[in-house]
């Protein structure tokens, strides 16, 4: 990670004269952007990767000239821990603040994304929210706050829509639903949404369960399973517990007509499908993903993999946030956190790797983001829907 | 409501997750009852011990259960080097300061573990951790029969310790009366320590047996502190038939307060288990004296 | 008297901060130092000086958090009537659990797990019941006006919080000179010999549990308005009930400015290990508890002992604690 020596060289340096290390050193002219994740406490994995994927984005941007509407001046990040705290991402917030930058990407988890876009705002502090996927973070009607992606809402209703098309499509053999998830915002409110719309499209949802975080044994819940025995299974948590879920389905030789997840934690995660290659197979998971057609979303992930890390759904969509920024920056062709405010909300950002096509923001919700199907076939990660992304035909019901 | 396999394979899932409790209790009990100390740094020493459990078998090639006769000894190492070494000697004997310190060493061992291990969930795989075992119409993970098996074991081994050795018998005699048993020339520091260590060790034996069926990552620990105590508290304060009975009751009605209330409200039985003891038996199950 | 001139000055030294700066680090450092100190003397009116140590004080904070949000959600209330709802249900908590817990005489670690517990029951039933918005939490809408308790600059709160802490200084300081304050210490030094010479420790107890919910959930109140979000984790979670204990033991339990001193040492600590080594995540935390070890091996009375210590007063500082005799 020469990458990383290179950053504490120069900010040992510098760290005495300021509060944050500081990346990049003195240099002419530089673009000051506030990297806002929780990379220590329960959310360290995610937050690391997040942190990881804006860097490589910081580092592509520079090494191709930086903002060039402003001289090649180059994109300095001041790096912020929160501490999977939303009160250590505010206070982070207010000293990036002070620090000068011109904006934020972070911050990973929703309800921190919730108090430092919140805090950014009264500076009118542009911000970048590079997964947050509950929907009242840009449901507030704060000005600054810009998301890349899509929220849960959006990933539910595709994840319903996609759904009924896979069934019809293959003689709708399968009718009867069980939900899983766990129990906080993303869960819980994913579940709300999926229970809501499946009935109307002629689904009955048997049962909905909801686990803790961390939730240590899944067998009761298979044997709820086998007792209701859905034809399909929607899980929607983190990585641990859907791992372990699933595992433990195998254990107990439970197998539904499809696994079918919504924003599923080890489901379209090649680490999972790295580790557990059988309890994987044939998940279908309806998740952030990049566009498979597009060679650069390769190359970043062999970078990725080439440093020993996995492509997971927080590095390219961290990645990505940071090259918006970047593309808005250059437009705004200035530092001034409105122009660049401004830049964001006109932006028609569409060269990058998601799968959005031409950016348009409507209160700060970028409404081309969408989650993509995927499905692990043979060991690997495939698109399966849209037609426009995909890779295989999907496998739908599993033959198990 | 649930058949009656279903129920049956409920309880049975539940002993055997609690057996994996009741390990993890022992320890924990044995340092409550004899040391009153309330230990914050439980659940991070479980992490220490998960980690060395891991890396045995990742780097070496040592099959957890193999493992020990190698973690086991580490851990009451450890154990005995935390006590003597930093909490005994940081808190001057004051309860609230040993809970500061303990939880100040929970928080750097969580942290150290994150510099450098990194923050993701490792799991190792062997050729027996997708195996279940018939019994009657339901289908036990074979991992966690061993580690029924292993609380079992280990519970009995605990008793003989503390029954027909001297150690045992010194153990005994400071956790009723500390002055008494220095004045009769026990060395109380070294018995504190001692007693310390084979609590760790417990712990070194319950990563064993929980590996094969769960995960490791820094945070892994604080999931079954509060477990852990809740049991302590059932069985009464220093008693491993308690701690035993207690982590396979906590079990069950954990699994069957799952399946009833759902995974997440099942949750609440175990504490409102926890508060009625505290309430109306505050000396547990077991548990001889106030 | 001298505890009230020392608030006073207090209060018009850290009141008029808001004046010299407008930096935003500096008023949002002040108000979370301020925010801890609330916690930490919350839970020092029962542990310092009742010698109750509660392990769950988050349940007081999450009462009062999310009543504040509700009585304005659900009922449309006004926030600064929320406030006196949210401070009014986390005393009545604190009665309940008080009453329940000493009329069956738990007393040390007993008492101290049984509030974890307590903690712990509020949150999972937070986490399953919709009207506190079960796992998704609940939102406060951002409308900034005095009348609603949403300043647009950090002085506001500042000084919000402030006045919380002025109430809890207050309180503390009628508690170090008054009969009531007098029982309890007793109780707490000696409770049998307290009783002997007519003290009801259960009703002294009990009351100070009363307060020190009271307190404890004022300051649940005033994060929700500051964050405007809030989901069982946050609310009833351990984090926060390890901050009010740890700020009040580490500042010097059952004085006046014990907590106060606690609390500012930890935030700054935490603030000033959060960047350091940024590119290692991790190693901030190692430091912070590192030092929080080393702290109670050689300031065993906690910090304000060493003033004492040093100043050789003849000892105002009441027993602290239980050593083992």
């Amino acid at each position: 990670m020469t990458s990383r020596r290179q950053f504490i060289g120069q900010s040992a340096a510098a760290a005495s004269a300021m509060a944050f290390p500081l990346v990049g050193g003195a240099q002419p002219k530089t673009v000051k952007v506030g990297v806002l994740h929780p990379v220590t406490g329960a959310l360290a994995y995610s937050g690391q990767q997040c942190r990881e994927g804006v860097m490589m984005a910081i580092e592509d941007i520079n090494k191709l000239g930086g903002i060039k509407s402003l001289g090649g001046a180059k994109i300095e990040a001041l790096l912020g821990d929160a501490q999977s705290t939303p009160q250590a991402g505010a206070a982070e917030v207010e000293k990036m603040n002070e620090a000068g930058v011109s904006a934020i990407v972070g911050a990973f988890a929703s309800a921190i994304c919730l108090a430092t876009t919140q805090a950014a705002a009264k500076y009118n502090l542009p911000h970048v929210v590079d997964v947050g996927v509950a929907d009242q973070i840009v449901e507030r009607g704060l000005k600054n706050t810009f998301r890349f992606g899509p929220g849960y809402k959006k990933c539910a209703e595709v994840a319903v829509a996609n759904l009924h098309v896979l069934n019809t499509a293959a003689g709708k053999p399968a009718r009867s639903v069980m939900i899983i998830h766990e129990e906080s915002l993303f869960g819980t409110g994913t579940a709300n949404l999926l229970a809501r719309e499946l009935p109307g499209y002629g689904y009955d949802v048997k049962e909905i369960v909801k686990h803790a975080n961390p939730t240590r044994d899944f067998n009761n819940i298979v044997l709820r399973m086998k007792q209701v025995n859905p034809d399909i299974v929607i899980p929607a948590n983190y990585y641990n517990e859907y791992a372990l879920l699933v595992r433990t389905m195998q254990q107990q030789k439970v197998s539904p007509k499809a696994i079918y997840s919504v924003l599923g934690g080890a489901a379209s995660s090649y680490k999972f499908v790295k580790e557990f290659p059988d309890a994987a197979n044939g998940i279908i998971d309806c998740n952030h993903w990049f566009n498979p057609r597009d060679k650069r979303s390769l190359d970043l992930k062999k970078r990725v993999e080439a440093k020993n890390l996995f492509f997971s759904y927080e590095v390219f969509m961290a990645y990505t946030a940071m090259r918006l920024l970047a593309d808005a920056i250059e437009r705004a062709k200035s530092t001034d956190r409105a122009a660049i405010i401004d830049a964001l909300n006109k932006s028609t950002f569409s060269d990058h790797i998601m799968p959005y096509g031409t950016t348009q923001f409507v209160n700060g919700q970028n409404m081309g983001a969408q989650p993509l199907m995927t499905q692990v076939v043979k060991g690997d990660i495939k698109v399966i829907i849209p037609r426009d992304y995909r890779e295989v035909e999907p496998i739908f019901p599993l033959n198990a | 409501m649930f058949d009656l396999s279903i129920l049956f394979a409920s309880v049975l899932n539940g002993i055997t997750t609690g057996a994996v409790y009741a390990l993890i209790a022992l320890g924990l009990t044995l340092i409550y009852g004899v040391l009153h100390i309330i230990n914050f740094a439980h659940g991070a020493s479980l992490m220490v011990a998960l980690y060395g459990v891991y890396f045995l078998r990742e780097k070496i090639g040592i099959d957890p259960y193999l493992a020990l006769t190698i973690v086991v000894p580490a851990m009451f190492a450890f154990g005995y080097v935390l006590q003597r070494g930093i909490i005994n000697r940081a808190s001057h004997g004051k309860d609230e300061n040993i809970l500061l310190v303990t939880l100040g060493i929970s928080i750097v061992l969580e942290n150290l573990a994150l510099l450098f291990f990194k923050s993701d969930t490792r799991n190792i795989e062997t050729a027996y951790t997708l195996t279940t075992v018939n019994i009657g119409t339901a289908m036990i993970a074979l991992p966690k029969l061993v580690a029924f098996i292993g609380a079992l074991v280990v519970s009995a081994i605990l008793l003989v310790v503390m029954r027909f050795t001297f150690l045992g018998r010194a153990i005994r005699a400071v956790a009723k009366e500390k002055h008494g048993a220095r004045l009769m020339g026990i060395d109380v520091d070294h018995v504190y320590a001692m007693c310390f260590g084979i609590g760790s060790a417990c712990l070194g034996a319950a990563a064993c047996f929980l590996l094969p069926a769960y995960y490791v990552n820094p945070m892994v620990g604080s999931g079954f502190v509060l477990v852990a105590f809740t049991i302590v508290v059932l069985g009464g304060m220093g008693s491993f038939v308690g701690a035993f009975l207690g982590g396979l009751l906590i079990g069950v009605v954990e699994s069957i307060g799952g399946l009833y209330l759902g995974e997440s409200l099942g949750q609440v039985g175990i504490f409102i288990i926890f508060i009625a003891v505290l309430l109306f038996r505050p000396q547990g199950l077991f548990g001889g004296r106030t | 008297m001298k505890d009230f001139s020392a608030i006073t000055v207090f209060v018009l030294l850290v009141g008029s901060i808001p004046f010299f700066t407008e930096s935003g680090v500096v008023l949002n450092f002040v108000m979370m130092a301020l925010f801890a100190c609330l916690l930490a003397q919350a839970w020092n009116i029962l542990g310092g000086f009742g010698g109750q140590f509660s392990f769950g004080h988050a349940l007081f904070f999450g009462t009062g958090a999310y009543v504040q949000v509700m009585a304005q959600v659900h009922l449309g209330c006004n926030p600064w009537i929320a406030l006196l709802l949210a401070i009014g249900m986390s005393a009545m908590v604190g009665l309940c659990v008080g009453a329940l817990s000493f009329r069956y005489g738990l007393k040390g670690s007993y008492f101290a797990l049984v509030t974890l517990a307590f903690a712990e029951v509020f949150r999972i039933v937070a986490l399953s019941v919709a009207f506190t918005g079960a796992g998704v939490g609940l939102m406060l809408p951002l409308r900034e006006s005095f009348s609603n308790m949403q300043f647009a600059s950090r002085a506001g709160y500042v000084w919000l919080v402030l006045g919380l802490v002025t109430l809890a200084l207050c309180t503390t300081a009628w508690l170090r000179h008054s009969r009531f304050g007098a029982y309890l210490q007793a109780v707490r030094d000696n409770e049998d010999a307290a009783r002997a010479i007519g003290v009801d420790p259960f009703m002294v107890k009990l009351w100070a549990t009363v307060i020190s919910g009271a307190l404890m959930g004022s300051g649940g109140a005033f994060y929700v308005q500051v964050f405007q979000y809030i989901d069982p984790g946050l609310a009833f979670g351990p984090h926060t009930s390890v901050e009010a204990l740890v700020g009040a033991i580490v500042g010097g339990m059952g004085t006046l400015w014990g907590p106060v001193v606690g609390a500012l040492t930890l935030h700054v600590l935490a603030d000033v290990t959060r960047n350091l080594f940024g590119q290692l995540p991790g190693i901030n935390m190692v430091v912070y508890g590192a030092v929080l070890v080393l702290i109670v091996m050689f300031m065993p009375s906690g910090i304000s002992g060493i003033r004492f210590h040093l100043f050789k007063q003849p000892s105002k500082t009441p027993s602290i604690g239980k050593e083992q005799v």
